[in-house]
């Protein structure tokens, strides 16, 4: 077992080491830089932004800047960002706070909320209910999120008032009950889709468990219809779904783009478009190493849990 | 009374005045000025929220920046003194504005001497003195330093502070740009940076400044809070908190600024495209205001294709600008012949004005022999008349734009080919170094309100031609650089007017790049918001933020 887990840890270290390696050069490699962006501010000359990107470094050879970059990284300095030089450890974390309140929340809803309308479907297949909530999925999986993120502020904020149009909380107040109240519309809005997906697979995977034949058994014993579903039903269904919900960790933790842009909403999504837009190498680095360390530990976790739990996998 | 004029009056109290005195009511204007004095001593109060689509994120105004962190700054910080919206300067930290006639500029402009004001004190409640403005002149030149820029600062020598209200330099040649300089270098101090790596100090993401507000708190990609300084030296804050809020897209920037969760709609403004439901919106003043900003088609000028006079007066009969403006920007903004802003004092109204002919067009190429070959595109000595044209790619204005003028100049034997680049690209080597053959841009070639472009025309400016500067059209003409030169080293107004005026006649005969229009831009907040008042001759809206109240 000991022997597996340091193999396996190896094996990360050196699947990580490629990923930087790669995301370093493909950064530094691409056209402009950091330091374009001021290409255009009155009175700037060549001259002056070469200096500039020799004082930081930026004119180094390739591999020594990324040496460097990755002496600091083992050595537990994730860098500074170019932008507002700020340790990029914690401004991921500030980022991934905002991220996590925001998915965290809209997961929670679509799962719940999924969840229930995918068994009520699946339990009265070809009923008025699974017919009505089939057409309403595709509709709310064909809606763009841009713009029904706009039309529900131009509702709850521009016509009825009730719900602040944008941001996490009010500056000064920051109470749980402002973040409530900022974070209800778009988390609803991004758990729209959601809902949609998960019902989908919820309802496809009761109608699988609901035609076993313990399911039957249970029936013939005389259980009532609600135990049936409750204890026979709905344990085997969920199965799947767990390890779809293992699957959305990432994609959790990597943001909303769009929600988050729509809503001004200060996550991961937009970090990392800002930060590849300004050539924020060290930021950007930072996510991508972020994301490669949590999809190592995440798969590296999960084969552990399975042989953990499965007997018949031997971890050699 | 002499306490106020040491501030412009905004834009609508000069009015207020104006009518006043030609009502023969001149004897009014005091009680005008002593209702602002009597606003001055009530407590600040309320906040207001300015939206911005770009995040501040450099809070060291010495540091490399863009246009939306000096946003910041004029809260944070003051300059020495600043221009108002007719060009003319107004003391903030200094008593008075140093000039030829007042003793503050030695007559062979040579010799400067500023005097500050008494009692100013830093945030942190140390005394402003002049050797902090000494430090802030002399860290843009350390070596170690990432600095903005070191034009002006370069050419100073023997800086000395002579009383703690008083600093005087020579210069090792006159040079009348550095009050545009000097009106946009925002005075830091120097305690925070003692033994620190000016660099990575703490105070650039903590700034201490002597403006209207103070640093409060800042949520990345989210806000940044400010409070009132209430030791302010000057008239203001009127406000007791100022919030900046990033709102990356603008069309969400503007429901929220229908919505009124924002006061005020700040950089990248209301788009065109909203201007008339935005004059509509109840208790919302708008306000379509000219920038420094315009729009030309530029050429390389090392091209052999541009090397004829006559190609580029048909490429400019063949653009059809209104068009542009017209169909693609709403008519916002402003036809132009010129870099210079219309609101400028150096602003030459007497350019011949552009009209838009392909008959005129096509008779100056044949004049000047370019016939039709293959394709019907034009040539002439083995030089065919195409070309490529560049811009942002993702901006879609200017890329319907370049589809029209494509057209346009393909009626005239002219084959312009389509290719862009990402920001990042565009406005690297490829444009620094003079590597297109032309481009659709947007620019600002002036510091602040002062006329030199040294930067942008002289021909030793240009990188490709092995010089420094921002000359990437590669123009050459001794006539423009001599006009530069004269501007550059005259301190009589009138004097430096007639030369601008002649250089920009100069640069419209050459057309090395073909004015297209300056930029306006649609700013909007509420009514119950007074202050914001547009001013061409700084880049952003919050220069006079120290003036806005509520209510």
């Amino acid at each position: 077992m000991l022997r597996y887990l340091l193999s396996r840890l190896g094996q990360s270290a050196i699947l990580l080491l490629i990923v930087s390696c790669v995301g370093f050069c493909v950064l530094s490699l691409a056209p402009g830089g950091p330091l374009s962006q001021f290409a255009l501010s009155p009175g700037m000359t060549q001259e002056q932004l070469t200096r500039i990107a020799d004082q930081m470094g930026l004119n180094r050879p390739l591999p020594v800047q990324y040496m460097d970059w990755l002496s600091h990284l083992l050595r537990g300095d994730w860098g500074v960002s170019y932008r507002d030089g700020q340790p990029v450890l914690a401004i991921i974390q500030r980022h991934l706070f905002a991220t996590l309140l925001l998915m965290g929340t809209s997961t929670a809803i679509a799962i719940v909320l999924g969840s229930a309308i995918g068994i009520a479907s699946a339990v009265r297949r070809g009923g008025i209910f699974d017919h009505t909530m089939t057409v309403m999925s595709m509709v709310a999986l064909s809606i763009p999120t841009f713009w029904f993120g706009l039309v529900a502020i131009y509702v709850f904020s521009l016509n009825l008032g009730w719900l602040p149009s944008g941001g996490m909380y009010a500056v000064g107040n920051g109470s749980l009950a402002d973040y409530l109240h900022h974070l209800i519309m778009p988390a609803l809005v991004l758990a729209l889709v959601d809902v949609a997906i998960w019902s989908r697979y919820m309802r496809t995977s009761t109608l699988n468990v609901v035609h076993q034949d313990f399911v039957r058994t249970a029936r013939a014993k005389g259980l009532t219809r609600r135990r049936v579903l409750m204890k026979h039903i709905l344990g085997n269904s969920l199965v799947p779904m767990i390890t779809l919900a293992g699957l959305q960790l990432p994609v959790i933790l990597g943001g909303a783009l769009v929600t988050e842009t729509v809503f001004t909403w200060p996550g991961m999504g937009r970090l990392f478009l800002d930060s590849l837009g300004y050539s924020d190498y060290p930021v950007v680095m930072g996510l991508l190493m972020a994301s490669a360390l949590l999809v190592v530990v995440g798969s590296l976790a999960a084969d552990l849990i399975v042989a953990l739990i499965d007997p018949r996998i031997r971890l050699n | 009374m002499t306490e106020h004029h040491d501030r412009p009056l905004n834009p609508a109290r000069r009015r207020t005045l104006m009518l006043l005195g030609a009502a023969g009511g001149a004897m009014m204007a005091p009680s005008v000025l002593g209702r602002s004095a009597a606003f001055a001593q009530g407590a600040p109060s309320g906040q207001i929220i300015l939206g911005f689509s770009q995040e501040p994120t450099v809070f060291n105004p010495l540091m490399p920046h863009i246009e939306v962190d000096d946003g910041i700054y004029y809260a944070i910080f003051d300059p020495l003194f600043d221009f108002d919206p007719d060009g003319q300067l107004f003391p903030i930290l200094v008593t008075e504005v140093p000039t030829v006639a007042n003793g503050g500029i030695s007559e062979d402009g040579l010799t400067w001497r500023i005097r500050l004001k008494e009692g100013v004190t830093w945030h942190d409640g140390t005394p402003f003195t002049a050797a902090d403005v000494k430090f802030t002149f002399e860290l843009p030149v350390n070596p170690d330093f990432r600095s903005f820029r070191t034009t002006g600062y370069a050419l100073m020598r023997d800086i000395t502070v002579v009383s703690p209200t008083e600093l005087t330099w020579t210069m090792t040649k006159p040079f009348a740009p550095l009050a545009g300089v000097l009106a946009s270098t925002f005075i830091v101090p120097a305690h925070p940076f003692e033994g620190q790596d000016p660099n990575a100090a703490p105070f650039n993401n903590a700034p201490i400044g002597t403006g209207p507000f103070k640093w409060g708190e800042r949520m990345a990609g989210d806000h940044i809070l400010l409070t009132a300084n209430a030791n302010y030296h000057g008239e203001g804050p009127h406000l007791e908190r100022l919030i900046i809020r990033y709102i990356p897209d603008l069309n969400v920037m503007y429901t929220q600024f229908k919505a009124g969760d924002i006061d005020v709609i700040g950089l990248q403004y209301i788009t065109p495209d909203h201007l008339t439901e935005a004059e509509g919106l109840p208790g919302v003043a708008t306000e379509v205001a000219g920038t420094g900003s315009f729009e030309s088609f530029a050429l390389n000028m090392q091209r052999p294709q541009f090397k004829d006079l006559a190609v580029r007066q048909a490429l400019y009969a063949a653009l059809d600008k209104t068009s542009i403006i017209d169909a693609l920007y709403y008519g916002v903004p402003t036809p132009t012949e010129t870099y210079m802003p219309q609101q400028s004092a150096f602003f030459n109204p007497d350019l011949p004005p552009h009209a838009f002919s392909i008959e005129k067009a096509n008779q100056l190429l044949d004049d000047a022999g370019w016939a039709r070959g293959a394709g019907g595109i034009r040539e002439k000595d083995g030089v065919r008349l195409a070309f490529t044209n560049s811009t942002t790619a993702g901006n879609h204005l200017r890329e319907q734009a370049q589809q029209f003028i494509q057209q346009t100049f393909a009626e005239i034997g002219v084959e312009m080919t389509i290719s862009n680049l990402p920001p990042a690209v565009m406005w690297g080597d490829y444009w620094m170094n003079s590597e297109f053959d032309t481009v659709v841009v947007g620019m600002n070639q002036l510091s602040g309100a002062d006329p030199d472009t040294t930067n942008y025309h002289r021909s030793s400016a240009s990188p490709a031609l092995g010089g420094a500067g921002q000359n990437t059209l590669a123009y050459q003409n001794p006539r423009v650089d001599e006009l530069l030169d004269a501007g550059a080293a005259s301190f009589d107004p009138d004097q430096r007017r007639e030369i601008y005026r002649e250089l920009q006649a100069v640069i419209r005969d050459d057309l090395p790049f073909l004015p297209m229009f300056q930029y306006a831009v649609v700013k909007g907040w509420k009514e119950e918001v007074t202050g914001p008042a547009p001013n061409v001759n700084n880049r952003i809206d919050s220069w006079n933020v120290r003036d806005w109240r509520r209510g």
